[in-house]
């Protein structure tokens, strides 16, 4: 409770530290994450065709890095996933994977200090663009009451169970996954974001306003922003993998002959 | 001392998911150990079961700075 007393002067980081003025006055679409997106598109798209720009059977180090990554979408994620019409999506899940993973990892980067997915927009935008695909396809594949009576109605149940099921099932598949998609990796990063911002911002407020014993906590917490750095990096590569391993996941679903 | 007490409730329905993700994972890791030949048919299932278990806890998330 003292600790409380002492520190109220400390300004809480907040979503406010989450907006950014726009670069380009007057645009004002024209802010800080926009410019991180395009940014790391830039950067994906101009790694792979220089890694890949004269392949060769045994590769040098910078193929063997960009095959490896491919190698990993496309056989530990979308094979085993999707099944077997895997490979018409690996080019969709290979760029949304690098694409979340630089994103996300652009919130330790020193230069760029914001995870871009701690937006919520742009989360939103990717799910809807997952959403649209996995119904798409399955409405492709199976035409569009095949698809919402295999989804709906799945074979194999007492007719009494339909009331109960049909709903659910609804709700599951076409309300939650977006939902749930989008907010899971918004929820991460932005707290992930706030948690190094609440450490670094206070260990700075321990260490010049306070006085006396208590500034010791100061440096204190920054060693634990160092700790949590390392929990961060994990939670940015974590969360690029399971959006896209569930994309592939709705995916397959959506294929699937009977659910 | 001032707050919002949705963060408390968060913080309860916060416990269920939890426990759920942790039994899901353990029945994985069981799984896998037992017979690690069935780990890509295994690992799917496993993720299903997560994103549906953490839906919960987002919701709860989504309530709590909402309401």
């Amino acid at each position: 409770m003292t600790g409380l007393v002492l520190a109220a002067g400390f300004p809480t980081p907040g979503q406010q530290d989450f907006e950014f003025p726009p670069f380009i006055p007057g645009v004002s679409w024209a802010t800080k994450p926009v410019l991180l997106a395009a940014v790391s598109i830039v950067l994906i798209v101009g790694f792979f065709t220089y890694a890949m720009r004269k392949p060769k059977l045994v590769p040098g180090k910078l193929q063997f890095v960009a095959e490896m990554g491919y190698d990993f979408i496309r056989n530990s994620l979308a094979r085993d996933s999707i099944g077997d019409e895997y490979k018409k999506y690996v080019p969709w899940l290979l760029s949304l994977f690098f694409f979340l993973l630089l994103n996300n990892l652009f919130g330790l980067f020193p230069l760029t200090l914001f995870p871009t997915m701690s937006r919520v927009s742009f989360c939103y935008a990717l799910a809807i663009i997952s959403w649209i695909g996995f119904i798409a396809i399955g409405i492709r594949k199976h035409g569009f009451v095949g698809y919402f009576k295999a989804m709906l109605f799945p074979p194999g149940v007492p007719k009494y169970v339909y009331p109960l099921l049909t709903p659910l099932e609804f709700m599951s598949t076409v309300l939650v996954r977006p939902i749930t998609l989008s907010l899971r990796l918004f929820a991460n990063m932005f707290a992930g974001h706030m948690l190094m911002l609440v450490f670094v911002t206070g260990g700075e407020y321990l260490l010049f306003h306070e006085s006396g014993i208590i500034r010791a906590a100061g440096p204190l917490s920054w060693a634990l922003v160092i700790a949590l750095s390392f929990i961060e990096v994990l939670i940015q590569v974590l969360q690029a993998y399971i959006f896209t391993v569930l994309t592939a996941l709705y995916i397959g679903g959506a294929l699937a002959d009977e659910h | 001392m001032t707050g919002t007490l949705n963060m408390v409730g968060y913080g309860l329905s916060a416990i269920g998911p939890g426990i759920g993700i942790g039994l899901i994972w353990a029945a994985l890791l069981n799984g896998v150990a037992r017979q690690p030949e069935a780990r890509g048919m295994l690992q799917p299932m496993a993720f299903i079961g997560f994103a549906l278990t953490e839906a919960l806890a987002i919701l709860g998330l989504v309530f709590a700075l909402v309401l």
